[in-house]
């Protein structure tokens, strides 16, 4: 059977000439880059520097699972206010964090510490902080949530978990768009 | 199909999720207490017991997976213009009863202020808001119509409370 989609393959290959070949390789190079302008448009139509994240544990149960997609703003003013869910980088940690703000302090001048905590969780957040930090500011916000689609992340998730899955997915696109014709 | 989702999206997007709430203290007082979870120094910590009466069941339309409700307590003082404080919250997922009556409840965090604001605070206002969290689409705040101001007595509670 493989040895069937192989030759396939090939004979689709070997029946392009030249130019049909660069032109499957161009379009190739177009759906790249079009969407690295998509996902750099958003960042820049969003004001965060990750619009869309993907929900990795269970500590915003029963609003979030595992898998659910954020879409997430980040402009600088609209004000962070308790009840809100923001990502948040941790120094030290790769993995942004996804909590509700549980309390503010705010100044005159605008500075603001604020804490949170996952709804799941029992205890609020500062034991996820770096040593010594007790409170969040503003330039440690990735963004905050705005808008919620379920489940669709769980591919990503799949992909990390098992990466000759996400291999195997990226060579069925790859290998779709250069032999696909119109 | 697109013009569906977009349809069914319509259907909820401009609803105001609003509705009323009643507030209201029992005893307040106030101490001062080292903060042995944050700075090791010594703040104010304040105790209040809560009423709180709501019917927020109109709420529920098909796009709503669940309700995040959040006392809020809002004031300032004389180091920062705003600070917000939750003194409890709770999840109501579809389904679940969403009437409540409390009464002289018990807060579910410690209202911890920042240094020393609560002591004598003639203005804390007590407000009851909800995310919506919903099947899919947006995620919106709402603050409940209807609060409650109390005041902080003026000398701290020696004791227990």
């Amino acid at each position: 059977m493989s040895g069937l989609l192989n030759m396939d393959f090939l004979d689709e290959v070997r029946r392009m000439n030249k130019r049909q070949l660069y032109y499957q390789v161009l379009n190739f190079g177009m759906i790249v880059s079009s969407a690295l302008m998509i996902w750099k448009g958003l960042m820049v139509v969003t004001g965060s520097e990750s619009p869309i994240v993907v929900v990795l544990s269970g500590s915003m149960e029963p609003a979030f699972y595992r898998g659910d997609l954020l879409l997430l703003t980040n402009h600088q003013e609209e004000a962070i206010r308790v009840g809100e869910i923001v990502v948040f980088k941790i120094e030290g940690r790769d993995i942004p964090i996804v909590h509700r703000v549980l309390k503010i302090h705010e100044k005159e001048n605008g500075s603001l510490k604020f804490l949170t905590k996952g709804d799941n969780n029992s205890v609020d957040d500062r034991g996820l902080y770096a040593p010594g930090q007790l409170w969040l500011e503003k330039k440690d916000v990735v963004g905050r949530a705005r808008g919620f689609l379920p489940y669709v992340g769980i591919v990503t998730i799949l992909m990390n978990d098992y990466p000759k899955f996400k291999y195997l997915v990226l060579a069925c696109l790859g290998i779709y768009v250069l032999i696909h014709r119109e | 199909m697109a013009g569906l989702t977009f349809c069914c999206f319509l259907s909820t997007d401009f609803n105001l999720n609003q509705e009323n709430v009643t507030l209201g203290t029992g005893k307040v007082s106030v101490k001062e207490v080292r903060d042995y979870s944050a700075e090791k120094e010594k703040k104010d910590l304040g105790f209040i017991v809560f009423d709180l009466n709501a019917d927020l069941t109109p709420l529920f339309n098909w796009n709503v997976k669940q309700l995040f409700l959040y006392l809020t307590a809002e004031y300032e003082t004389k180091s920062h213009k705003l600070n917000q404080v939750v003194l409890w919250d709770k999840i109501v997922e579809r389904g679940n009863n969403a009437v409540f009556d409390l009464k002289n409840a018990n807060t579910k965090y410690y209202f911890w202020d920042y240094a020393h604001g609560l002591k004598g605070n003639q203005n804390v206002t007590l407000t009851l808001s909800w995310n919506v969290i919903p099947n899919a689409g947006r995620l919106p705040k709402v603050k409940g119509t209807g609060s409650h101001s109390f005041v902080f007595p003026n000398d701290y509670t020696s004791g227990r409370f």
